[in-house]
C-alpha cells in the first residue's frame, strides 16, 4: 500500500481527487488522521468523489468534512441531527455511498436520540465518531463520553458515569459497531473500508484526542493513554473480493473471515484471545469488561452483514428518486376521477 | 316507504315549519362508534341534495369522555358552525342536563330513554328513544351492541325529520365499502327503529328535511385527506413525519393512498418513501435532506410539531433547501387544546427561525384548497428554493366537508432551476450554487448523485458565499440575506392570490384567511340584512401581494377576522403596512371553536355603531 502522489488507483484517480480544503483545526487534532483516513479509504477501495455523500451536525468533528472529498457533494447540518438530515437525502439516490461524522457532543448529547433511531432503521452508511470527551468549539467543557472524575481547567471535576457510545450503539441494535484509536490510523483505515462495504449503519467510534482541551497523559481520551492502553480485539484486512490473494503475513495465525453483502470479506487476525464480532453477547461483556479495567478495546466489536436495512422495506424503484422524470410523478387525470366518485 | 311518506305530510301541516335550515347536535360518549352514524346522517343529507356541514367536538381522550358532533343542514349553502341546537340527539347521561339547555326554545330533543334523568324544559318537543329495547329486539351479537345502538338514533331521527331510508341505506354501503353484511346489519338496526318512530312517535316538532336536486361536482371530504391527496398529485417523494393530533391523519392518508397511485405500472416498486420519524427535530431533518438532494420532500404537524422544528426551517431558510410543511393548527399556547382549532400559528410560522428568516406561507380555506395547495407548495418551493409552510387547522383539517370535486392540476409539475450533468455542460455563464445569475434573486441548484464535475458543493447553515464556501465576510453576509429577501418580493404576486366577495357601494372590508371562511360569507349576508355592506378579501398567502394593501387602501375601515387572541393576521398588515393602520381594526378571538357569523355580526356591529 505504499503508493505514491502521482499513483492511480482501479478508477484512475490520484490521491488529489480525494482531497479536501484545508483543514482549520488544531494542528494534531485526532480529526485530521481520521479525516486523512478516510480519503485513504475511499481512494484504495476506488469509490468516485462523485458517488459519496457526506453528512455531519455541529462541532470541530462536523467541520471536517469540507477537508477531505472535495468533489463529493456535502451538507453540514444541525447539532445532533446529521441521522434525519442523512437519512432524508440518502432516499434520493439509494446507490450513493454516504459517510456521516459526528463527535461526541454531536451524538452523545443532543443527538443521542437521532443517533439510536439511526442505527435502528439501519440506514446504510458509514457513521463515524470523532470522540475526544470534551466540547471544542465553545472551549473545553465537559461532553457526555468524558470518564468520572476527569478535570478540566475551567470546569473542575467531571461527577457523572460516561454515555459509551459503542455500547448504546450495540443495544440499539446496530449492525456494525467498531472503536478504534486516532492513534492507530492502520485500523482506523482497515475499519473504513470494512464500513464502507457493510449493508447497514456502521458505527465507528473512533477515539480522537483533542490536543487543545482533553490530552493529558492520564486521562482516556488522551494520545499518550491511548497508546499505553489500546487493546485490539484482532488484527483487521479488509480484502475487497473473496478471489483476492489475502496477504500471505495474515494468514499465519488463526483467522476469522466475515464475508460482507457485497463480497468483500474481513479477515480478523488472532490476537490474545478468541474473540467472534459475531457475539452479541460478547460483544457486550467485551464492552463491559472495557469499561471496569479502563481497557481502549478496539476493532470490530459486532458486526451483522446480513441485517435487513430500512431500504428492504421501502421498496424503491431501481432508478433513483431524484431523477425520476416529472410526469412520472403525477398519477392519471381518471385516478383522480375515481376517487371523487369515491368521496360522493 | 310508505310511513315516510305520510311523515313528510306531517311536516308540512306545522304552523312554521322549518325546511332545510337547522343544526342537529348529537351528544355521545367518545370511543362509543358514534362517528359512523354521524357521518351516515350526514351522508343521507348530501346525497337528497342538501348542503351540510358537520363539526366534531370531541376530548383529547381515546374512550369515555363527552364528545359532540353538530350537523348544519342549510338550504342557502352556510357551512359554518352555529352556537345554537335546533335539534339535539341525547345519548350521553354525563352531559345530559347542561347539554338541553343548548336547544333553542321550540326545539328537539331526542334522548336514550334508560338514561333516567328528567328534563325540565317545556319550551320543547321531547322524543324518547328505546335504545336498549330495539337493541334486544335486533338481536345484534353482544359485542356490537354499544356501537349499534347509534343506529337506533339515526333511523329515529331519520323518521322524524324525513330522511329517506334509501339515502341513509346508500351512505351506510359507502361507509362499509367493502364490509357488505356490517352495512346491512347496521341498516336493519335503523330500519327497525324507524319503524318503531313511524308507529310510536307523534311528530310534534317544526323541523324537516326535503330533497333538492342533486349537489353535481360535490364530495365528502376532510382537510386532511385532501392535503395528502394533493402531495401526492404534486409528485411528493418524502415524507417524514411525527403523529400529532390534528396532522397524524395527513401523513395516514398518504401511506393510505401512494402506494396505490404511486408505484411504478411495471415493477410495483414505489417511487416516494414515508418514515415515520422519532421526533418533529428528525421529520424536519429528513424533509430538509431530501429536499436538497433532490426529491419532493414533505412533513406534516401541528404547533408543537412546529416549534421543534424552528432550528431547521431556519437552516433550510438560509441554505435555500425547498420542503413542504403542512401545519394543521390546534389551539397553543403550549399543549394548549389538541382537539381544538385555532389560527394562532400565522406569527410562528410566518417568522419561523432565529435570525432574519421569513417563509413562505399559504392558507387554504376550504378541502379543495387543501388539494390545490398539496400540490402547489411543492411547484412554488421548488420554484423560490426555500421551505412553504401551509397553514391549516383541526376544523378544516379533520371534519368532513361537503366540498367542490378535486380539479386535476391545470399546469405541469415544474421542479425550478435545478441543473444536471447536461444542463452544466450547455450552461455558458459561471455557476455557483448561491449566484444569482437571472438577477431574480434565485440561483440555480444541483443535486447530490450530478456526476458533472462542476456539480458538487458543500451546503452549511454557516455563512457563505456564492459558491457555498464559508465566509465570515461582512458584505458577503449581507449581500447573501438581501439576496434572499430579493426571492420573497418576487414571490408575493406568484403565490396564491386573495379571492374577494364584493357588495356593491361597500365601505367596509372585511379580511380574513383559513376556515372562518364560511363564518364570514354567512355574517356578510346577515350584515348586509343590517344594513351594513362589506366586501370582503379573503389573504391566501404571505408574503402579501400588492392587492392585499389596494383592498385595504379602497376601504374606509376594514375589519382583520381571526381566531386567534392576539389578532396576528392585523399584527403583520400593520407591519407592512404602517400607514394604513388607522383604517384597520382587529377583531380576533380564540376559545377553541370554529368562529361564528353570529360572532362576527355582534361584534362588528357594535363597533358600527360606536
Amino acid at each position: 500500500m505504499a503508493d505514491k502522489r502521482d499513483d492511480t488507483n482501479a478508477i484512475g484517480l490520484t490521491r488529489a481527487d480525494y482531497r479536501g480544503k484545508r483543514s482549520t483545526l488544531c494542528p494534531g487534532c485526532g480529526h485530521n488522521t481520521i479525516s486523512a483516513q478516510i480519503l485513504r479509504a475511499c481512494y484504495e477501495l476506488s469509490i468516485p468523489p462523485e458517488r459519496i455523500a457526506k453528512f455531519s451536525g455541529i462541532g470541530c468533528s462536523s467541520k471536517s468534512p469540507t477537508y477531505f472529498l472535495s468533489r463529493s457533494f456535502g451538507f453540514n447540518g444541525l447539532h445532533g441531527r446529521m441521522p434525519s438530515l442523512t437519512l432524508g437525502a440518502a432516499f434520493a439516490d439509494t446507490s450513493m455511498k454516504v459517510i456521516g461524522v459526528s463527535g461526541d457532543g454531536d451524538t452523545a448529547s443532543i443527538g443521542l436520540g437521532q443517533f439510536k433511531h439511526l442505527v435502528r432503521r439501519n440506514l446504510p452508511m458509514v457513521y463515524i465518531i470523532e470522540n475526544n470527551g470534551v466540547y471544542g468549539l465553545t472551549k473545553g467543557q465537559f461532553s457526555a463520553t468524558a470518564e468520572k472524575g476527569l478535570e478540566l481547567k475551567y470546569q473542575g471535576k467531571n461527577p457523572f458515569l460516561p454515555i459509551d457510545i459503542a455500547k448504546e450503539a450495540l443495544i440499539g441494535n446496530a449492525s456494525f459497531v467498531a472503536r478504534s484509536f486516532a492513534g492507530d490510523p492502520k485500523q482506523v483505515r482497515e475499519l473504513l473500508k470494512a464500513a464502507f462495504s457493510h449493508n447497514g449503519t456502521a458505527v465507528l467510534d473512533i477515539i480522537s484526542p483533542c490536543v487543545s482541551f482533553n490530552n493529558r497523559e492520564d486521562t482516556l481520551h488522551s494520545y499518550q493513554w491511548g497508546r499505553q492502553h489500546e487493546a485490539p480485539l484482532h488484527d483487521i484486512a479488509y480484502v475487497p473480493t473473496r478471489r483476492a490473494i489475502i496477504l500471505e503475513e495474515f494468514k499465519e495465525g488463526e483467522t476469522k473471515e466475515v464475508t460482507m453483502h457485497d463480497g468483500s470479506v474481513i479477515v480478523l487476525k488472532k490476537l490474545n484471545q478468541e474473540y467472534d464480532p459475531r457475539d452479541k453477547w460478547q460483544a457486550m461483556k467485551i464492552l463491559e469488561e472495557a469499561e471496569q479495567n479502563k481497557w481502549l478495546v478496539t476493532g470490530l466489536i459486532y458486526i451483522d452483514p446480513n441485517q435487513p436495512t430500512i431500504y428492504d422495506y421501502l421498496d424503491l424503484v431501481e432508478e433513483p428518486l431524484n431523477r425520476i422524470p416529472s410526469d412520472e410523478l403525477r398519477p392519471s387525470p381518471e385516478t383522480l376521477e375515481a376517487i371523487n366518485q369515491a368521496m360522493l | 316507504m310508505e310511513k315516510e311518506n305520510e311523515t313528510d305530510q306531517d311536516h308540512a301541516h306545522h304552523p312554521d315549519t322549518v325546511t332545510n335550515d337547522f343544526c342537529i347536535t348529537i351528544c355521545t360518549v367518545n370511543g362509543s362508534g358514534s362517528a359512523t352514524a354521524n357521518t351516515t346522517l350526514m351522508r343521507a343529507l348530501f346525497h337528497m341534495g342538501i348542503p351540510v356541514s358537520g363539526k366534531n367536538i370531541f376530548p383529547s381522550n381515546i374512550k369515555g369522555l363527552p364528545t359532540w358532533f353538530s350537523i348544519r343542514v342549510s338550504e342557502v349553502g352556510y357551512l359554518a358552525r352555529v352556537a345554537h341546537d335546533d335539534i339535539i340527539v341525547q345519548m350521553n347521561p354525563t352531559t345530559f342536563k347542561e347539554d338541553i339547555n343548548y336547544d333553542v326554545p321550540g326545539g328537539v330533543i331526542f334522548y336514550a330513554d334508560h338514561i333516567d334523568i328528567p328534563i325540565e324544559r317545556e319550551d320543547v318537543v321531547v322524543y324518547p328513544m328505546p335504545v336498549k329495547d330495539l337493541i334486544k329486539e335486533a338481536d345484534v351479537s353482544r359485542d356490537l351492541r354499544d356501537y349499534m345502538e347509534n343506529m337506533v338514533y339515526v333511523g329515529i331521527v331519520s323518521n322524524i325529520l324525513g330522511i329517506g331510508l334509501d339515502f341513509i341505506h346508500d351512505a351506510l354501503k359507502r361507509q362499509f365499502r367493502k364490509k357488505r353484511s356490517v352495512a346491512e346489519s347496521n341498516f336493519a338496526v335503523v330500519e327497525l327503529a324507524a319503524n318503531w318512530a313511524g308507529k310510536n312517535l307523534e311528530k310534534k316538532d317544526r323541523y324537516q328535511v326535503a330533497a333538492r336536486d342533486p349537489l353535481e361536482g360535490y364530495i365528502m371530504a376532510d382537510g386532511n385527506t385532501a392535503g395528502a391527496l394533493g402531495a401526492i398529485y404534486g409528485g411528493f417523494q418524502f415524507c417524514g413525519w411525527y403523529p400529532i393530533t390534528p396532522a397524524s391523519s395527513l401523513a395516514e392518508s398518504l401511506s393510505q393512498f401512494a402506494p396505490e397511485l404511486r408505484k411504478d405500472p411495471e415493477t410495483g416498486k414505489k417511487n416516494f418513501a414515508i418514515v415515520q420519524a422519532e421526533d418533529e427535530l428528525a421529520s424536519i431533518g429528513m424533509a430538509v435532506g431530501a429536499g436538497w438532494a433532490g426529491i419532493r420532500a414533505m412533513s406534516s404537524t401541528s404547533g408543537p410539531g412546529i416549534s421543534l422544528m424552528t432550528e431547521y426551517m431556519s437552516l433550510a431558510y438560509y441554505a435555500e433547501i425547498p420542503l413542504v410543511l403542512w401545519d394543521v393548527q390546534r389551539v397553543g399556547p403550549s399543549t394548549g387544546l389538541p382537539t381544538r382549532t385555532g389560527q394562532g400559528d400565522l406569527n410562528l410560522t410566518y417568522f419561523l427561525g432565529h435570525g432574519d428568516t421569513q417563509q413562505i406561507v399559504i392558507i387554504p380555506s376550504t378541502v379543495t384548497e387543501c388539494f390545490e395547495f398539496g400540490w402547489k407548495a411543492f411547484d412554488l418551493a421548488e420554484e423560490f428554493q426555500t421551505p412553504v409552510i401551509i397553514l391549516s387547522d383541526l376544523d378544516l383539517g379533520m371534519n368532513l366537508w361537503m366540498s367542490k370535486a378535486f380539479e386535476y392540476p391545470d399546469q405541469p409539475i415544474d421542479r425550478g432551476k435545478i441543473l444536471w450533468e447536461e444542463d452544466l455542460d450547455k450552461l455558458e455563464k459561471e455557476w455557483g450554487r448561491y449566484l444569482d445569475i437571472d438577477g431574480d434573486g434565485i440561483p440555480y441548484r444541483t443535486v447530490m448523485g450530478n456526476e458533472h464535475e462542476k456539480a458538487a458543493y458543500f451546503t452549511r447553515g454557516t455563512g457563505h458565499d456564492e459558491f457555498g464556501n464559508y465566509s465570515e465576510d461582512p458584505e458577503v453576509w449581507q449581500r447573501m440575506l438581501d439576496r434572499i429577501q430579493m426571492k420573497f418580493d418576487t414571490a408575493r404576486e406568484k403565490l396564491p392570490a386573495p379571492v374577494y366577495r364584493s357588495l356593491d357601494d361597500a365601505k367596509i372590508g372585511l379580511i380574513g384567511m383559513g376556515s372562518t371562511d364560511p363564518a364570514i360569507i354567512e355574517a356578510q349576508d346577515k350584515l348586509e340584512r343590517l344594513g351594513i355592506k362589506t366586501d370582503y378579501m379573503r389573504i391566501r398567502a404571505l408574503p402579501f401581494s400588492k392587492q392585499v394593501q389596494e383592498f385595504i387602501q379602497a376601504h374606509e375601515r376594514n375589519y382583520v377576522l381571526e381566531l386567534n387572541r392576539d389578532g396576528q393576521l392585523h399584527e403583520i398588515l400593520l407591519i407592512d403596512f404602517p400607514e394604513l393602520a388607522k383604517c384597520m381594526t382587529s377583531l380576533a378571538y380564540i376559545d377553541g371553536l370554529p368562529m361564528t357569523a353570529d360572532w362576527i355580526v355582534e361584534t362588528l356591529s357594535a363597533k358600527e355603531q360606536k
